[in-house]
């Protein structure tokens, strides 16, 4: 009873009020060398996988990643040149400037076994300074973003991980929006007037008003827009950008700039207790 | 003959030491990234409830509690969600061995089947009210797989308990 009573109290702390991070990065510690051991039988199967990789497929890949490379090469002489006067235009305008992001590459190493949510590990922790929170990309848009850190290790949350959220921006109308994971792969665009400007097919990219994403980055296209008259807000699930669920290297994109200041509070006017009416202060 | 209450076969007493590591191969098992593989069984609660239906005075809901924790940090659950499950199934265990060793070890698996079974409700039911996503009924298909690894485990895990056969005219039992 005692127990049962225990652990009935571990879940709450943990799902809802997530006091038990200390705890668990204990806990992994003792964890750790038996995790090793039981990955490894599914590294040597992977490594041997690799090995066997017909030489067919991968000139098709190193092909392919050439050609990519080309085209990258001459969009990047283009940035080197846009930055220069983002830069010269920034100072002008006397706006901060966008610090570079500092980045790590990371591995996949496999998929968490927990069958109620999307998460994989990756083989970079807190030994290589990936902090809880950070976001993560891979060639083509944005992945997920970083739950939990070990020392070794990191647990990432994909997108498409029910109920995790994301702000996000459809290009072609500008409009703002917070797109959920669904659960089932896909993602959603919640809270949209049943009326709202988006179309399928229209891409979606991150609005960067949350801090940790930058903004631009690619993260869905719009499946199909569903509206229902009874319904306050219009269905519209996507599909991820990125490959979501089948990418082995990501980018692990280090904390955006600082956000500036919060504006000071407002300074309550005495005597305003009663009510929500905000009496103009006489003075 | 298998050594069940039926059996006339008398057994060594069981070395704790063997439970307790046979309960942490069972984790190594577990801690195995299968990923989302369906039909995957729980390797711990397969073990647990094995030494709490032969062992009942010796082992009970304490290691269930504890080996669901380390089940927990291993598999990136909810803290406590494994934790919760395998002290029912313990505790389901510790009070049905009266009755589950009068069985022979597949009968035994088809009382065990259920308790499995339980165990897996109780955490979808616990991520679900959590607010997690439904993740599909195959992953209820990995207590079944389990109960069919119960009558090989019958055999292993109590080979250690066997008596040398020395025949002893004298001593007939």
């Amino acid at each position: 009873m005692f127990f049962l009573v225990l652990s009935l109290a571990l879940l709450v702390s943990d799902l809802k009020l997530r006091y038990l991070d200390a705890f668990r990065q204990g806990l992994s510690v003792l964890a750790y060398p038996l995790q090793m051991a039981a990955a490894t039988p599914a590294d040597f199967v992977r490594n041997a996988s690799d090995y066997f990789a017909s030489l067919v497929r991968l000139q098709i890949e190193n092909k392919e990643l050439k050609s990519r490379q080309l085209q990258g090469g001459e969009r990047l002489l283009r940035l080197e040149q846009l930055e220069q006067e983002n830069r010269h235009l920034r100072t002008l305008l006397e706006a901060r400037e966008r610090q570079p992001v500092k980045s790590t590459v990371a591995e996949i190493m496999y998929t968490a076994k927990d069958p109620f949510s999307r998460k994989v590990i990756l083989d970079k922790g807190a030994q290589a300074g990936i902090e809880a929170g950070q976001a993560v990309v891979d060639d083509v848009g944005v992945v997920g973003q970083i739950t939990r850190v070990f020392p070794m290790q990191s647990e990432l949350t994909l997108l498409t991980d029910k109920d995790q959220a994301i702000p996000v921006m459809v290009v072609r109308s500008g409009l703002r929006a917070v797109l959920f994971g669904s659960g089932d792969g896909l993602m959603e665009l919640r809270y949209l007037a049943a009326n709202a400007d988006v179309q399928p097919g229209d891409k979606i990219v991150t609005s960067g008003l949350d801090g940790v994403f930058l903004a631009g980055l690619p993260v869905a296209t719009v499946a199909r827009v569903e509206r229902d008259q009874a319904q306050t807000f219009a269905r519209i699930p996507c599909l991820p950008a990125a490959g979501v669920e089948r990418f082995t290297h990501v980018l692990v994109l280090g904390h955006r700039e600082s956000l500036p200041a919060r504006p000071p509070e407002v300074e309550p006017v005495a005597g305003k207790i009663k009510g929500r009416k905000a009496r103009p202060a006489k003075d | 003959m298998q050594p069940t209450n039926r059996s006339r076969r008398i057994l060594l007493p069981v070395k704790m030491w063997f439970v307790y590591t046979t309960l942490f191969i069972a984790l190594f098992l577990n801690y195995i990234p299968t990923g989302h593989l369906p039909a995957v069984p729980d390797f711990v609660a397969l073990v647990l409830a094995f030494w709490c239906v032969r062992e009942p005075l010796k082992i009970g809901i304490g290691a269930g509690f504890v080996f669901g924790l380390l089940t927990d940090i291993g598999v990136g659950a909810a803290l406590g969600q494994h934790a919760f499950a395998y002290v029912l199934v313990a505790y389901a265990a510790n009070e049905l061995s009266r009755r589950v060793l009068w069985f022979t070890p597949v009968e035994q698996a088809l009382h065990v089947l259920p308790l499995l079974f339980l165990s897996q409700l109780v955490m979808v039911i616990v991520r679900l009210m959590a607010g997690a996503e439904f993740p599909g009924w195959w992953m209820f298909f990995g207590s079944f797989v389990a109960a069919v690894l119960w009558i090989p485990l019958h055999y292993v895990l109590l080979l250690p308990q066997y008596q040398p056969v020395e025949r002893d005219d004298n001593r007939p039992i």
